[in-house]
């Protein structure tokens, strides 16, 4: 797709145009001047009208964080649930009615941390979910402790004389566990985000994007990185984009090249395919098919 | 900055012409839009907003080609662009026959 066509929305002289899928009573939003988590939203919401999926179809959930935030400012259905548990409440949410698309944004800290047992097994089952992992290295909110993504020799609050743990590759970690659509992009590749977003929202079973994201105020100033801007502008001179690289070349390590690009795009059974498939094996006629709750306004 | 090249049929299309809009007392003063505007329509305020931030201006009007990068780059939902209603029939890359 050509990113020049894309039609994020037409703003007029007087309004945003991205006011009327916020909730514009809570804005100015928490998020710090130069953080790239308020791009990542707007990235979402155009991909989100982009796909033509009716707003009321669209469910986002997110955990706790800096980035948990997103379910509070975006006016969609959403939920914003406690620490880690956005994966299972929105696997809750799918199951309940398979025909919503049930989108996840949240934290490095939350998803891969707190909640990754949840990660890997939503992976796993390839349940139809759409993941959106914002990272920004560390735990920002709480002040900056390190996490399972701060990249070795980096600054933490925790680890004064840099950290020495080795950080998760999250694409390599999902694709290893059968996500079927895996793309890491920065905050600064706004177009190709959009577009990844879109055709996440647009793919049948787990997928996963992780965006590397400017934390000025914690990260960047503990390793005297600069501003959000000079993060950004680092972001634009060493991110190198592969698409269909292989995953377990694409781990970060501190201030060196990233690979951005979209990894993995496949077709498999989602969860909810297996267990009709094997159902209907076992029981044969008796079984009916689980399709979710009848919908009035569009079965009758 | 100057990261972009010049496209090879430069000189046969005509450029659309945006209007930009800044809401001034809602900008966190990050400088993205400032940075990555691939024609140097914005520059830094001297005035500061409410919350003692230098939000961008419009210094050069003329030159916005309604590329709506600032727009999507913005973090705050500050600013935005429309097409010039002047301009309005002419949609981006359509061949310029007066050149």
């Amino acid at each position: 797709m050509n990113p020049n066509q894309l039609v994020i929305g037409r703003g007029t002289a007087d309004a945003h145009p991205m006011e009327d899928f916020l909730r514009m009573d809570r804005m100015p939003h928490i998020w710090c001047s130069t953080c790239g988590l308020g791009t990542c939203l707007t990235a979402f919401i155009a991909a989100a009208r982009e796909s033509a999926i009716p707003r009321e179809d669209i469910v986002v959930v997110s955990g706790i964080g800096c980035t948990g935030r997103a379910a509070g400012y975006l006016k969609y259905d959403s939920f914003h649930t406690t620490h880690g548990r956005a994966i299972p409440f929105a696997t809750g949410l799918k199951i309940a009615n398979p025909r919503l698309k049930v989108c996840i944004i949240s934290g490095d800290g939350d998803l891969v941390s707190i909640g990754g047992n949840h990660l890997i097994h939503a992976a796993r089952r390839n349940m139809d979910l759409t993941v959106i992992c914002v990272n920004n290295f560390n735990y920002a909110m709480t002040g900056g402790q390190a996490g399972p993504t701060t990249p070795q020799t980096a600054q933490a609050t925790t680890t004064p004389y840099g950290a020495f743990e080795r950080p998760f590759n999250i694409p390599f970690l999902v694709d290893s566990c059968g996500a079927t659509y895996v793309a890491r992009w920065t905050a600064l590749h706004v177009r190709q985000l959009t577009i990844s977003i879109k055709e996440a929202l647009l793919h049948r079973g787990f997928s996963f994007i992780e965006v590397i994201s400017p934390c000025p105020t914690v990260y960047g100033r503990r390793n005297r990185l600069g501003s959000g801007l000079d993060l950004m502008k680092f972001y634009h001179d060493h991110s190198i984009t592969k698409n269909f690289a292989s995953t377990r070349e694409c781990d970060i390590r501190y201030q060196q090249d990233i690979i951005v690009g979209k990894f993995v795009q496949k077709e498999e059974p989602t969860y909810l395919d297996s267990m009709n498939e094997q159902m209907k094996k076992a029981l044969g006629a008796k079984f009916v098919p689980y399709i979710g709750p009848m919908d009035p306004a569009k079965d009758v | 900055m100057k990261y972009w090249r010049k496209p090879l049929d430069a000189d046969r299309r005509k450029a659309p012409h945006g209007n930009v809009h800044v809401i001034f007392e809602r900008c966190k003063g990050c400088g993205f839009c400032i940075a990555y505007c691939p024609r140097q329509v914005l520059e830094v305020s001297t005035e500061y907003n409410r919350k003692g931030y230098h939000p961008p201006v419009v210094a050069h009007p003329e030159k916005c080609v309604n590329c709506r990068l600032c727009e999507a780059l913005c973090p705050e939902f500050a600013i935005w662009n429309t097409l010039d209603e002047q301009d309005a029939q002419s949609e981006p890359g359509t061949i310029n026959e007066n050149r």
